[in-house]
């Protein structure tokens, strides 16, 4: 079950392969929902769980989708699976589902999934499929948890709703500090994802 | 001297290849070229032969950038006397007037300068360290002008920062001095603009502590010709009111209140004459930065909407830091086009933008600094397709004369 092969698929995503560091993928969503890191956390899970088993899925379907109209099978299954997820969140987490709005559905145009289902799960089997969908999550999700520490602490001084600045600190309150509105911006976000690619490049080439 | 010469040489060997801080050989470079100048010369590709080098454009900028940097700190003594009451606004300019005034900004600005310095020129060090190349001396100019472009109330921590954001973000990601897509010094204040947008806008912070609120006279305002102008538009007002009753001719001499370089013309002019005449800024680019701004004011004038637009266009040179942006920065030779035609476009459209944003958009006054960056990065276009358009010109006069 977790051989060494299964093990790669598994942590390759999280590291030399990493879908938004690597690939490029779904930078979209992770300057959108970053700016604290609860919906962050939301969507780095919900992100999980729709490409684990739409990989799954389509993995057991593979040999019977007729390659002309596999696109259009895929964008199905991963539809779907989108769906169920924006129900369980606006049932559950109803504020961090009104914060992700529309983000949630547009994880079905978020190139990661459509990326593991062409070049993953199209060519391999149920399980491995189903463990590089976890991997890519993961990968996608630790991007999306670093984005949302910084953000969050820079930007608002806070981190998950608990106060880290401490209000002292703030100049309306006598202090000197004064939160970073710009890190709140999407552009902040860019600009962070490229300072994260950037270490991640230095360090390859070292190795 | 010659002691100074024999002591470097005495411990060159020391930081050369092998030697004991080999590492920090492009510290002790830098120090040294800093002091002599250096024996190397450009050996490979096509090039002018010249005995300017970077170090002498930069110090040409920076003595260029000294009579504003001097007026800056003598008005920033002379905005706060005038707001604590302490200098009615028609005193006559005495001898002891301007000393005091001088002195007392010289010990508020000198700081920002110090700490703009510190943290550009540390982190090119340690890039310079990392990379193992020579330190450049690009940040000599930058650090003068972030200062010059914050307003005097801008918390120390702030200008660190944001220096770190330019150096690091605009420049060194990029390769470092003359590799940088887009003006450092620029780049510092739109970080403060976008990050801590309270301390670089509104009526308060261009003037010494008063923010702080504490023995500020009721008739004093802190606003700048710009805030006027916007705070009519948003009020819908008939006609445009300056504060403090300055006029024209204030904004001209400087005694307004506004970022600390930015106020005084007449310095701005006196180093865009000391850049002119060295050939060390382009006149192509200040001329259509201003013929821009002109053109796009007298349109604004023949739509005349409101009152802002109906203000006479020569006025927009003279508020903000339209002339501070269209001499120093939009001349820096690194972000600025690199073709005679592009030239002219680029200034014209950041003129014209400038403008623009000024008056349509309330919530940007000074479009200025966002002009600039704008059209910095549209400069490869720009060149792109001027230099597209004189390939095929030329390509057309060859066919033909083929043909003949």
């Amino acid at each position: 079950m977790f051989s060494l092969k299964i093990w790669k698929v598994l942590t390759s995503p999280m590291g030399e392969n990493n879908p938004i560091t690597v690939q490029i993928l779904g930078i979209c969503s992770a300057l959108a929902v970053t700016a604290k890191l609860k919906p962050a956390i939301v969507m780095a899970l919900s992100v999980m769980i729709v490409t684990a088993f739409s990989n799954l899925i389509i993995s057991v379907m593979r040999n019977s989708i007729p390659s002309r109209v596999r696109i259009i099978v895929q964008l199905v299954v991963i539809a779907a699976l989108v769906i169920v997820v924006d129900q369980i969140l606006k049932a559950y987490v109803y504020d961090v589902s009104k914060q992700l709005s529309v983000f949630v559905g547009l994880i079905i145009t978020n190139c990661i999934l459509m990326g593991r289902l062409e070049a993953f799960a199209m060519a391999n089997k149920p399980w491995p499929s189903f463990v590089d969908g976890i991997g890519n999550g993961i990968g996608y999700g630790v991007i999306l948890v670093i984005l949302g520490v910084f953000r969050e602490i820079f930007g608002a001084g806070t981190l998950l709703g608990y106060r880290i600045i401490p209000d002292a600190w703030y100049i309306k309150n006598g202090g000197f500090y004064e939160n970073n509105g710009l890190v709140l911006l999407p552009p902040m976000a860019l600009l962070c994802v490229g300072i994260i690619i950037w270490v991640v490049n230095a360090r390859k080439k070292k190795a | 001297m010659k002691v100074l010469r024999r002591y470097i040489d005495r411990i060159k060997p020391g930081f050369e290849k092998g030697g004991k801080f080999e590492k920090l050989h492009s510290t002790f470079d830098a120090f040294e070229t800093f002091l002599f100048v250096p024996n190397t010369v450009t050996r490979s590709g096509s090039h002018i032969r010249d005995v300017n080098d970077m170090k002498r454009t930069m110090t040409v900028v920076v003595i260029a950038l000294i009579p504003a940097l001097l007026f800056g700190m003598f008005n920033v003594g002379l905005q706060h006397f005038r707001a604590a009451g302490e200098v009615a606004m028609d005193a006559p300019c005495t001898w002891s007037l301007i000393w005091q005034a001088f002195w007392y900004g010289f010990l508020r600005v000198l700081p920002i300068v110090i700490v703009s310095y510190v943290t550009g020129l540390g982190i090119e060090f340690i890039f310079a360290q990392i990379r193992g190349h020579e330190v450049n001396e690009g940040f000599l100019v930058s650090g003068m002008l972030i200062p010059l472009v914050m307003p005097v109330d801008v918390p120390l921590w702030m200008v660190a920062a944001a220096t770190a954001f330019a150096v690091i973000l605009g420049k060194e990601v990029f390769g470092g001095t003359g590799m940088n897509a887009f003006n450092p010094a620029l780049l510092a204040r739109a970080f403060v603009f976008f990050a801590y947008t309270p301390h670089i806008s509104g009526d308060k912070v261009w003037v010494d502590g008063m923010t702080k609120g504490a023995g500020i006279i009721d008739s004093f305002s802190g606003a700048t010709p710009l805030t006027d102008a916007t705070n009519a538009v948003v009020e819908k007002a008939s006609s445009l009111m300056w504060s403090n009753g300055t006029g024209p001719w204030d904004w001209f001499v400087g005694t307004i209140p506004g970022s600390i370089g930015e106020t005084s013309k007449i310095a701005i002019l006196l180093g865009a004459v000391i850049l002119l005449w060295t050939g060390v800024a382009n006149w192509r680019i200040m001329l259509s930065v201003v013929l821009g701004g002109l053109g796009m004011g007298l349109v604004f004038n023949l739509i005349g909407a409101d009152a802002y637009m109906e203000m006479p266009a020569y006025y927009h040179l003279l508020m903000g830091g339209f002339l501070f942006g269209a001499v120093f920065m939009a001349t820096d030779p690194v972000t600025a086009s690199q073709t005679n035609t592009g030239k002219w476009i680029y200034g014209a459209l950041i003129g014209a933008i400038a403008v623009l944003t000024r008056v349509v958009n309330p919530g940007y006054p000074e479009g200025m600094m966002l002009s600039i960056l704008f059209m910095n990065a549209l400069v490869p276009l720009i060149d792109h397709y001027v230099v597209q358009v004189s390939i095929r010109r030329r390509n057309k006069r060859l066919t033909l004369t083929i043909t003949e």
